[in-house]
This record gives structure tokens, sequence and C-alpha cells, in this order.
């Protein structure tokens, strides 16, 4: 029943505005791919283009090896999970579960068997006579989730769902969500603005911006091994600094930051070092000491208390930057100190254009 | 927790009431009237002017005009109207703002420039049958409203509904059918309601395009009403009120429940 999604090289306008740009994207059989990034970066305009709501300008779409790409929306057969629910407002919840079985010509009988059985497994089965607008927030998004579910579609796509539920309800769905998905074992499509979110749910990640696929990966690697600035930035590196290689000894190399701020790095710790690139990492891939002579030296600004650590913000000679300290020695704002990198939470990214 | 209404409020409450009512209760009473000449209070009861309209060819022709005209022009302005209003509502962002406009503009034309622009440039020029120039004529005056009424029903009406149904396998056009009109069945219904009324009533445009043989029931009236001063003009008024009323009626109960049955 679950089935591979190819989007290759999909260009895409609005009028005239390119809304997409030679975006490709390869989802396996069972997998579910979450598509993350700010407003307007083209997460809906995708899920459109793959639904048949929006023709491409150029490229392919196929699913399960049959070419989608002229085909009319309501051929398509995916399932879709729209984010203000979309329910037939003049239909019971039951019917509203069966409508795509009803297209699909099966009879009233077997009809009524599967929507009892998923109304069950969405755990809606006394409120199956009820209308659509005399339900929760929650209990429509579950009347919506069991329609696309009924249909057994080889792809479901979902558009931002949870984003109109109160936090703790976002996140018993979304849990709830996975493990439908995992039971049908459905390739899904999941959108959302939502980093923790599309992180703890997903098998990968694309991070889209301006109509293009920054990075897709796994949750893990986006967050300690982003591939670009602009990931790097999205996933909460604070420090991104330029750097350029003044001199090589074996191993060791000389760099040097914006403000003349010079620091040793080894290559056995980073890997190849390229002779221009930014140095990233969160606040703690910097460890403030006053005990040592190597690493940018910083003035403290304000402290705060993490539990595991302090943070500071910092003044540097190569701009502000946050570091964390060790919880044994607090040091107090104004005071000196050396930023020095911890490579095991530090990476090395193209200097961006 | 009661709480206590102004006794002007109630007053106003009173006049606006007597206002809209009274015109009523007096062509009852007219019609009532047993008397040759128009008057009020009825002296003497009788329904011998409901008896002459029927009584009169001429009336229970044009009875039988203006309803097939008004259901001619109520139809045809709707089976135009709904999906123009569809398209506005739904491709919004794509069309010009100024096409809804358009759709109303026939309003702000006075109906007998209206009336007689189509005699002129319609009727003579194409020498269409004067029947089928009435019901242009109707359906031109009525699609206005058709397409204003269907469109406010439209404005809250959420389309994405309308993609899920198409993702769920139905064709776009059955999903018009299945989806779209049930959920604006009141603006279709009350479309259908004050086009009717419209038509049925109307004088200004029919004035222009009745001749020899057709005639609308309120050019009839006007015609008789030049030749006599008797209680028909109320009976008449009476009859069309109830016609009105009975098309309400039948309205609501058929287009109510065709919808509700799907
Ligand atoms: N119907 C439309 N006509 C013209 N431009 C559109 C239309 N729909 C979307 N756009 C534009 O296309 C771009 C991508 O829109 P899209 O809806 O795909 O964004 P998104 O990533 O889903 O954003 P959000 O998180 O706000 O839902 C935006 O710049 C938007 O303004
Ligand atoms: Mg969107």
């Amino acid at each position: 029943m679950t089935q591979r999604l190819t989007i290759e090289n999909i260009t895409a306008h609005y009028g005239t505005t390119k809304v997409l740009e030679d975006l490709s994207l390869d989802i396996a059989e069972g997998e579910l791919v979450s598509l993350l990034g700010a407003s307007g970066c083209g997460k809906t305009t995708t899920l459109r283009l793959v639904a048949g709501f929006l023709a491409p300008t150029s490229g392919a779409i196929t699913l399960g090896g049959k070419d989608l790409t002229r085909l009319p929306a309501h051929k398509r057969d995916i399932g879709l999970v729209f984010q203000n629910y979309a329910l037939f407002p003049h239909l019971s919840v039951a019917d509203n579960v069966g409508f795509g079985l009803k297209q699909r010509g099966i009879a009233r009988d077997t009809r009524a068997k599967r929507v009892g059985a998923m109304l069950e497994r969405v755990g809606l089965s006394h409120l199956a006579d009820r209308l659509p607008g005399a339900l929760s927030g929650g209990q429509k998004q579950r009347v919506a989730l069991a329609r696309a579910l009924v249909i057994e579609p080889p792809l479901l796509m979902f558009d931002e769902p949870l984003s109109n539920l109160d936090a703790k309800l976002r996140i018993d769905m979304r849990v709830e969500i996975r493990q439908l998905q995992r039971a049908n074992g459905t390739t899904s499509v999941y959108v959302t603005h939502d980093q923790e979110e599309a992180f703890s749910i997903s098998d990968r990640v694309a991070i889209m911006h301006q109509g293009r696929i920054m990075q897709l990966d796994t949750p893990e690697v986006l967050y300690q091994r982003p591939a670009n600035a602009f990931v790097a930035r999205f996933v909460g590196f604070e420090n991104l600094i330029p750097m350029t290689v003044v001199a090589r000894d074996g191993e060791t190399a000389t760099v040097e930051a914006e403000g003349g701020v010079r620091l040793s790095l080894s290559s056995g710790h980073f890997g190849a070092i390229p002779d221009r690139f930014i140095l990233a990492s969160r606040a703690d891939g910097l460890a403030v000491s006053d005990e040592t002579n190597d690493g940018i030296p910083a003035t403290l600004g304000l402290r705060t208390y993490l539990g595991r650590a302090y943070q500071y913000q910092c003044e540097t000679p190569a701009g502000h930057l946050l570091a964390n300290g060790p919880l044994g020695r607090p040091l107090d704002p104004g005071a000196t100190a050396k930023l020095v990198p911890v490579p095991e939470q530090c990476t090395i990214l193209a200097p961006e254009a | 927790m009661t709480r206590s209404v102004h006794p002007a409020l109630i007053g106003l409450a009173v006049l606006v009431f007597i206002f809209l009512v009274g015109p009523l209760v007096i062509v009852v009473g007219a019609a009532l009237s047993d008397t040759s000449f128009l008057t009020f209070p009825p002296q003497g009861l009788s329904l011998r002017w409901f008896e002459n309209i029927f009584e009169i060819a001429a009336f229970r022709r044009t009875i039988v005009t203006s309803l097939q005209i008004a259901f001619l022009s109520t139809g045809i302005a709707l089976v135009i109207g709904i999906p123009a209003a569809y398209a506005m509502n739904r491709y919004r962002i794509a069309l010009p703002g100024w096409l809804s406009t358009l759709f109303v503009l026939p309003v702000l034309v006075p109906e007998l420039v209206l009336g007689f622009s189509l005699l002129k440039s319609v009727a003579v020029q194409f020498t269409v049958p004067i029947y089928i120039s009435l019901v242009i004529g109707h359906t031109l005056l009525v699609l206005p409203y058709v397409v204003r009424v269907i469109s406010a029903s439209l404005a809250n009406f959420d389309f994405s509904v309308e993609e899920a149904a198409i993702s769920l396998g139905s064709p776009p056009l059955k999903t018009f059918f299945t989806i779209l009109l049930p959920n604006v069945r009141s603006g279709v219904i009350a479309a259908f309601i004050l086009a009717f009324i419209t038509s049925i009533n109307d004088v200004s445009i029919s004035i222009f395009m009745t001749g020899p043989g057709i005639s609308t029931l309120p050019i009839q009236l006007l015609a008789h009403t030049e030749q006599f001063f008797d209680p028909t003009v109320a009976s008449v008024s009476v009859l069309l009120m109830v016609l009105t009323v009975a098309v309400m009626a039948i309205v609501e109960r058929t287009l109510g429940l065709t919808f509700l049955a799907k």
C-alpha cells in the first residue's frame, strides 16, 4: 500500500512569481519527511503540487513509479490533512470519514464497518453522528486524520495539522499521528514551522528557505552537523565566526577571525580545514576560561544560570558571541576571559556568498 | 436578571410594526369589501372581487404569464449567477476587483432606462418575441440580486473543504454539487425568493416588453385601474402576496429537503 514519492527538479510559479526553484525530494516507502521553514518559504505550495491543485512549471512528480505530474487531483489517491481541518460542515462525523470510501464506490455496509473501525482507532466512536460544528479543535483534527487514513492512501500529507491546537494537545496529537503513520507504514510528508515538532516525529527533515531545500537529513544530523550557515542558524547555532587560515603546520592550522583574533585548530579534531570557512557552534561550543592564553579574548557580559552551566554574553573582537562556563567558577560581568572552541560541539561550514 | 426596556423603545417598536403591517391590513381589508369602489374599512364582507379576477380573461392569462416569467428568469439567473458568484469568490485573488462590481451594476441603472434600452436594442432591433424579451429583461433585473446574495453566503465558505473532497476522489464538478451547493443552501433559497419577488412585482421593465396578447399581472393591473376604480386592485395585490408566500414555502421545503437528503 505504501509507495515511494519522488519530486524531481520542480519549479513552480504563482503568476509570474517564482515560488519553488528546482526542488527535488525523494521519500522512501513508509518514511515520514517534514518540510520545515519560515512562513512563505513554499511548504504549502510543495504539498499543493503533489496533491495536484497546482501544476509545476517544470519537473516531475512520481508516486510508486507512476507519473503524477499530469494526473488530475481527484485521481491521485493522496490523503490530505489540512491546517484548518476542512471538514464538510453539512456532513456528520461518520459521513465525513466515509466520504472517500463513497467516492470509491464501496458498498454501504462495508463502508460503515471501515468507518466504525477507523473512528474507534481515533477514539471518536461516540461522536459519529455529530456535525463538525459541534466538535472541539482536537476532535476535528482527529476526524480529519481518520478521513485521510480510512482510504488507506499510498501517501499522506499534512499541512501544519496541529498549529490550531493548544500546546499540550499538540504534543499528544503529534505522537498519535506518528503512531498511526507507523502502524500503517504510510509514506508521509509533514509540513510545519515548528522545529521541535518536525524533529520529534520525522525520519528526515527538509529545511526550506525561499523555495529551495537547504538541507535534507535526519534530525540528528541537522541538529549536530548543519550543512550550511542558514541551517546552522535555523537549528540554533548562535556563534558563526568567519575564519581564514593564515598558516599551516602539519595537523595544526593557525586561523584568523575578524579583529585579528588568532586561534590554532587541529584538523585531527575538525577534519580538513579549508582556507576560508565559518566556525559554527551553539553556546556550549565555546568554553569560557580565565586560565588559558589560547582562545578568543572576550569581555564577559550578562551571566545566566542554565543548570548544567553558566552562559555568558561575550563581546569579542570577532563580534558578539555566546559561551558557556563551568558551574564551579562563576565570573562577573566586566571580567576578561578566553573563549576556547570545543571541537566536538563545533562544526566547519563553507563561507556565505 | 430581567432588564427593563425603555418605554420609548417599546413605542418605537410598535410604530415600526404598524408601519410595516398597516398597509397589509388596509389592502386585505379593501379587497374583502362588498362595495364596487375601493374603500377602507371594508363595508360588508365578500369574496366577489377575488372571483372577479378570475372572471376577467386578461387576469387569468397574466397570472400564468407572470408566474412563468418569474420562474424562468429566476431559474436562469440562478444558473448564471451561482457559478459567477462562485468564480468571483473562489478566484478572488486572480480576478480583477471591478468584476464583482460589474455584476451589481444593473441595480444602479434606473429600471425604466434598463427596460427602454432593452426594448430598443433587443426587442426591436433583433425582433425578439415579446415573451423572450420579457424573460431576458427579468433575468437581467434579478441577476444582480442573485449574485450578491450567493456571494455573501460564499464569503464565509472555506474553499479548502472543496479541495479536501477532491483529494478524497470526488471530481471537481461533482464536488460543486455535493459539497459546495449544500453549504450555500440558505443563500440559494434567499436568492431564489428575492429574485422571484422582484420579478413577479416588476412594472418598470415589463411595461416596455408587453405587447399584443402578452402582459404580466402588474401591468394588467395598471391597465385595469385606468378604467375601473373597484377593489380588484386590492384583491390582485392580495393574490400576489399569497402566490409569493406559497412559492417561498415550496422553495424552502423542496430546496431545503433535497439538499438535506444528500
Ligand atoms: N494563490 C497564491 N497566489 C500568489 N502567490 C501565492 C499564492 N499562494 C502562495 N503564494 C506565495 O507563494 C509563496 C509560498 O507560499 P506557501 O503558501 O507555499 O508558503 P508556506 O511555506 O506554506 O507558508 P506558511 O508557513 O505561512 O503556510 C509565498 O511567498 C506566498 O506569498
Ligand atoms: Mg502553508
